[in-house]
């Protein structure tokens, strides 16, 4: 069921979670994913057809609020941990542009 | 140890009231045990010693005044670090989040503020709750107060550690797949999970947001009583809270469950267990039948524990319930992005993506990266049917066990965590391992149901010893009570460690 738990794989999964991995970390997490993967793959043994998948325990409605202004953080208060900022902004590097 | 340390949180609260201990006595007895134990244990990540003496003498001053006190009026209260304040930092152990300071408090700690509760500060954690023993901490291990060179549980462990070694005379935690229960198992503490939706989750740092619970844990069943009453009620700024009232758990607690029907689970009464640990669930069967309970024999398919000619367990919840809290992680924890809040990295990044990657790698410990990835990898194209959507089925399957199992009894009874507590170092090279402490505990947390994790004595090796009872949706109140039943029967709760006793 699973695909093959590779070098590729793992540095693809570490580029969508956004961490940046060292090769020692490629190689250990390659081992460790390849275990817990085909843990995982047990669920394959149970039929499920049919079943309603179960996102949450118990029945949630929606919920509806009031269309109405409420108190909000100041911004100074939102960007008082913020590790760069100019003004009431965060500051970031390029977004777009000349990144590959 | 002697004085305010050695009553129970009801005691103390009631000795307050009448005048025969003060807040400020109370709060300084707490501290100066922390003083004194802590650099033993690490239990706490911050202590707060300035402000709880500043709070405690503004209880002491309104009993002056006669003015009305709240229900956990002078209480000395330890929280986990995941719990966000408005004072001092809310780390989650995580070096990410090693200087966050929470612009606003969480429901949970309103709550216990407004019933008068004097809070002592934050204890230390698994990183982002994730873990089963508080060795993944980013900043150092809490260590067993019943035998330091032991874990204390996770991922609550300073919470447990701190229950057990009175220094604090209650705490609270939050408990994803078993994160209260079993390290209050381990620590010889009481643990509930409460129903989930009964206590608001707002200002609790996320994890598995479809599981996470906050809860007590407390030295004996009445004290987990009195925290709930205070923690539980609706919350709009919780969208998954619900709205139903929050009954007096306390009064009544010693009344006897009239006719109690305990279902003894077929499932969980397998090798999987130290044969110490299933001797404490027989002979807590015992006591409740001798109690007045009706014991009936029920199964629950899908929590099934199987064990290899290795000797390795395997459980469909255990799977189910990792795909779908790695799954929940990945999304949750993508706002740790070194641009809002938390850790950047220092040096100078191409781009935006390169900042959050080298942010995240620096900031995140390994326990944490690997829950991540593979809940990426559990929802990435081409393998969401066959993992994430497989596993909210499944999970739909453990429930309806449940469902199936509450029409024939009233409470469940079985282990809390498979053994006692395992050494520092034991399981931290094999994660799969790890994640095998939980298969009692995970299982409530799928379904939504309370659990709660009662002392049971102590092993040949003088380690705390536990059994655990679920409840249907919404019967904390029976739950509390049938815990109650086992507490009085057994006569084995409030059991403190030497080095408590000798402080």
């Amino acid at each position: 069921m699973s695909g093959k738990i590779d070098e590729k794989l793992i540095r693809h999964i570490g580029l969508l979670s956004r961490i940046e991995l060292t090769d020692e970390q490629v190689a250990t997490f390659g081992r460790q994913f390849a275990d817990i993967v085909a843990y995982m793959d047990k669920l394959q043994e149970l039929n499920t057809d049919g079943v309603e998948p179960l996102a949450h325990a118990l029945p949630v409605d929606n919920v509806f609020a009031e269309d109405a202004p409420g108190v909000s953080l100041p911004p100074e208060q939102a960007l008082a941990n913020a590790p760069q900022r100019d003004g009431h902004f965060y500051k970031v590097p390029k977004v777009i542009g000349d990144s590959q | 140890m002697s004085g305010p340390r050695d009553l129970s949180a009801v005691q103390l609260r009631d000795a307050i009231a009448a005048g025969d201990v003060s807040a400020v006595e109370a709060a300084r007895a707490y501290l100066d045990a922390v003083e004194a134990l802590d650099g033993k244990l690490r239990a706490y990540n911050e202590v707060h010693a300035d402000r709880a003496l500043a709070r405690a003498q503004e209880i002491d001053r309104k009993r002056s005044a006669g003015e009305e006190l709240g229900l956990l009026a002078g209480v000395p209260i330890a929280l986990k670090d995941n719990l966000c304040t408005r004072f001092g930092r809310t780390t989650c152990s995580s070096k990410i989040l090693a200087d966050f300071r929470s612009p606003y408090d969480a429901t949970a700690v309103a709550r216990l503020e407004s019933a008068g509760a004097v809070i002592l500060g934050k204890t230390n954690m698994d990183e982002f709750a994730m873990g089963s023993s508080t060795e993944n901490s980013g900043f150092a291990p809490t260590r067993n107060p019943w035998e330091t060179s032991r874990v204390p549980g996770g991922s609550s462990g300073g919470s447990a550690a701190a229950v057990a070694a009175r220094m604090c005379a209650a705490a609270v935690g939050s408990d994803t797949g078993g994160s209260i229960r079993q390290p209050a198992a381990f620590c010889g503490v009481v643990g509930l999970k409460p129903t989930y939706g009964r206590v608001s989750r707002y200002g609790l740092v996320a994890y598995g947001s479809s599981l996470d619970q906050i809860g007590p844990l407390a030295r004996d069943v009445s004290d987990t009583a009195l925290l709930l009453g205070v923690l539980a009620g609706y919350d709009p700024r919780d969208s998954t809270g619900v709205d139903r009232p929050v009954p007096d758990y306390l009064g009544g607690l010693d009344e006897p469950v009239d006719g109690l029907r305990v279902g003894l689970v077929k499932e969980f009464h397998s090798a999987a267990a130290q044969p110490e640990v299933r001797g404490a669930v027989d002979r807590a069967a015992e006591c409740l039948r001798e109690a007045g309970a009706e014991i009936v024999e029920v199964s629950l398919p899908h929590s099934r524990i199987d064990v290899d000619g290795d000797g390795r367990l395997s459980s469909y919840a255990v799977a189910c319930y990792y795909i779908v809290a790695m799954a929940e992680a990945s999304s949750n924890l993508a706002r740790y992005d070194g641009v809002h809040y938390g850790h950047r990295t220092p040096g100078k990044a191409a781009d935006i993506i390169e900042l959050y990657s080298r942010s995240r790698a620096e900031g995140l410990g390994e326990e944490v990266k690997r829950r991540i990835m593979l809940g990426t990898y559990a929802l990435s194209s081409g393998y969401y049917e066959a993992y994430y959507l497989k596993a909210l089925k499944v999970r739909r399957l453990i429930k309806n066990d449940f469902d199936e199992a509450f029409t024939k009894c009233d409470v469940l009874l079985g282990p809390a965590a498979p053994e006692t507590a395992f050494k520092i170092g034991e399981k931290t090279g094999d994660p799969l391992k790890m994640y095998l402490s939980d298969i009692y505990t995970i299982s409530a947390n799928l379904a939504g149901i309370p659990g709660i994790s009662v002392p049971a004595g102590l092993s040949q090796a003088g380690l705390p010893l536990a059994i655990q009872l679920l409840g249907d949706v919404f019967s904390e109140q029976k739950l509390l009570r049938a815990a109650r039943m086992y507490e009085t029967a057994a006569g084995v709760s409030r059991l403190v460690p030497q080095m408590a006793k000798a402080s």
